[in-house]
């Protein structure tokens, strides 16, 4: 059993990496903000709840995992809105006239 | 791993190196203190380096614990922990001092504020 | 294991400080900073330094940036001049390089054991802690306690940044009801219902980490800077005249200097009753419940002395006015 929980755990930790490199690499590659916003805030939410995910399943159930637990539903609520704030006020700047277009430097 | 024993103390060198030169070659005040605080981030690793203790824990010893325990050095700890609030709050203090010299002259480079000052 | 994940962050340090240094932009500058903050303080609970890394994250990475936004706001954006003096910066940096190479050569590898740094004091703090004062977190008792004049002293050099900030940019002004303009980022529904759940919970989790400070990583220095930056967001979210007819800078500014002074007082009762400066054994009739009761009000002190400065330097920012 605990061989199986330790496998699920390291599938999680492995994924999570994956998923933040792909997003890491997402945020330098794509063309303009937006997308750039959405590989990043992928990256944010999926990665760190996998690898948050895996770390529970490696503290089981102690302070620690309760803590993990909190830190997760606190990146739940923070990670999409700060997405959000940061879409919403490059459309605002863009409405103004600012220019929010990748520069090439 | 011997030889990688001593990377933390040149990771400190560099950054601390990275802050002196950012604090001499940059007009800009802004960037001075930038600068500055990089230089003051490496003497935190430096003094934080210095407490890890192989096998060690952070000093919290819990009541009845066993005497075997290696605890980590707690008095470069107690240190750096006031250094940092301290640090924060000189900043600001130059930070203001960046917005009154904007204020008086216009401008944050030091070249320009320098042939003002001559000009006068 | 650990060590490459060391490795990793001290690398990543570098290049963000060579960023850092590299870019024109000061806004982006400030971020990398934050940035940077975030990797030293990962890098010092790598470093067993649980009480620091908890203080750097909150404030480097935290309320730091804050700062160097606000006076890059009241500045200037952009570095105007290119860097000069390349022979002089070269001369110093080699020479300091030099120096520090052959400082850095005869020191002891790291997590030496038998360094000289574990030979002093520290044993002494590590063993007496428990005896003496009885609380776990060991951090806490050299900080509050046993170098408890430090503090104290600290604690006063962070109040007089307030007043340096402070009579250089002046008491903001607060405006009145009718140019109630600036109402922050309240248009942002979001982020504004968001913001307004969390805050509780945050200053919540500062209170844990003041009260929490005797028995795990925490004290007064972390949840002063955790709830001020709570109430900055505060700030940000609903504007800053709102939150300053609510808490007024010259309350804030009271609130520190009265922070300051209990801890100051508590050094003076500790005289009156008949011992040393600041050796709380006298405060009760058990040395180590006296101890406990003057731990708990000095860090009760320093918590209300931060989280008002920073409140009060924030607000010395976000609230001047162009002249």
């Amino acid at each position: 059993m605990e061989q199986v929980i330790d496998i699920i755990s390291w599938i999680c930790l492995l994924g999570g990496a994956l998923v933040v490199l792909i997003g890491g690499i997402g945020l330098v590659r794509f063309p303009d903000l937006f997308t750039r916003i959405h590989a990043a805030s992928l990256a944010d939410s999926g990665g760190a709840i996998l690898v948050i995910v895996g770390c529970m399943l490696q503290a089981g159930l102690t302070l620690a995992g309760v803590k993990l637990a909190a830190i997760l539903l606190f990146l739940l609520f923070t990670s999409p809105t700060a997405g959000y704030a940061l879409a919403h006020s490059a459309i605002t700047a863009k409405d103004d006239g600012l220019d929010v277009d990748i520069e090439s430097d | 791993m011997e030889i990688l024993g001593l990377y933390n103390y040149w990771v400190f060198a560099i950054l601390l190196l990275i802050g002196l030169y950012a604090v001499i070659t940059k007009p800009n005040f802004t960037k001075k203190l930038i600068g500055l605080n990089i230089f003051q981030a490496a003497i935190f690793l430096l003094y934080i380096s210095m407490d890890k203790v192989d096998g060690g824990t952070a000093p919290i010893i819990p009541h009845g614990a066993a005497k075997d325990i290696i605890y980590s050095n707690p008095v470069p700890q107690v240190l750096i922990l006031t250094a940092i609030v301290v640090g924060i709050s000189t900043t600001a203090l130059g930070l203001a001092l960046v917005v009154r010299i904007r204020e008086a002259y216009g401008t944050i480079e030091e070249d320009k504020v320098i042939s003002m000052d001559r000009d006068q | 294991m650990i060590i490459v994940f060391s490795l990793f962050l001290l690398t990543m340090m570098v290049v963000v400080a060579l960023a850092v240094v590299e870019t024109r932009n000061l806004f982006a500058a400030a971020m990398l900073t934050g940035i940077f903050s975030f990797l030293m303080a990962a890098n010092f609970f790598v470093l067993d330094a649980a009480d620091v890394a908890l203080t750097e994250a909150a404030v480097g990475a935290g309320v730091a940036t804050v700062f160097f936004l606000g006076a890059i706001a009241l500045s200037s954006e952009h570095e105007h001049s290119a860097s000069r003096k390349f022979g002089l910066a070269l001369l110093a940096v080699a020479s300091t390089a030099v120096v520090i190479l052959l400082g850095t050569m005869e020191f002891p590898i790291l997590g030496d054991g038998s360094a000289p740094v574990h030979q002093h004091v520290a044993p002494w703090y590590l063993e007496k802690t428990p005896e003496l004062i009885h609380v776990p977190n060991v951090v806490t008792a050299v900080l509050a306690s046993f170098r408890g004049y430090d503090t104290l002293g600290e604690v006063f050099v962070v109040l007089t940044a307030a007043i340096g900030v402070l009579s250089l940019l002046g008491f903001p002004r607060n405006n009145s009801e009718e140019n109630a303009v600036n109402d922050g980022l309240s248009h942002q529904k979001i982020l504004h219902i968001v913001g307004k759940l969390l805050i509780p919970l945050i200053i919540l989790f500062g209170l844990y980490v003041q009260f929490h400070g005797d028995f795990g990583p925490g004290g007064g220095f972390q949840a002063g800077t955790i709830i001020a930056a709570a109430l900055i967001l505060y700030a940000l979210l609903s504007g800053g005249d709102r939150a300053r007819r609510q808490m007024p800078p010259r309350l804030l500014f009271g609130m520190a200097c009265l922070g300051a002074f209990i801890y100051a007082g508590v050094g003076g009762t500790t005289l009156l009753l008949g011992g040393n400066l600041l050796d709380y054994s006298v405060l009760s009739h058990d040395p180590v419940h006296g101890q406990h009761l003057g731990i708990m009000l000095i860090e009760f002190g320093v918590g209300l002395a931060v989280a008002s400065v920073m409140l009060t330097i924030y607000h010395a920012f976000a609230g001047h006015e162009h002249r």
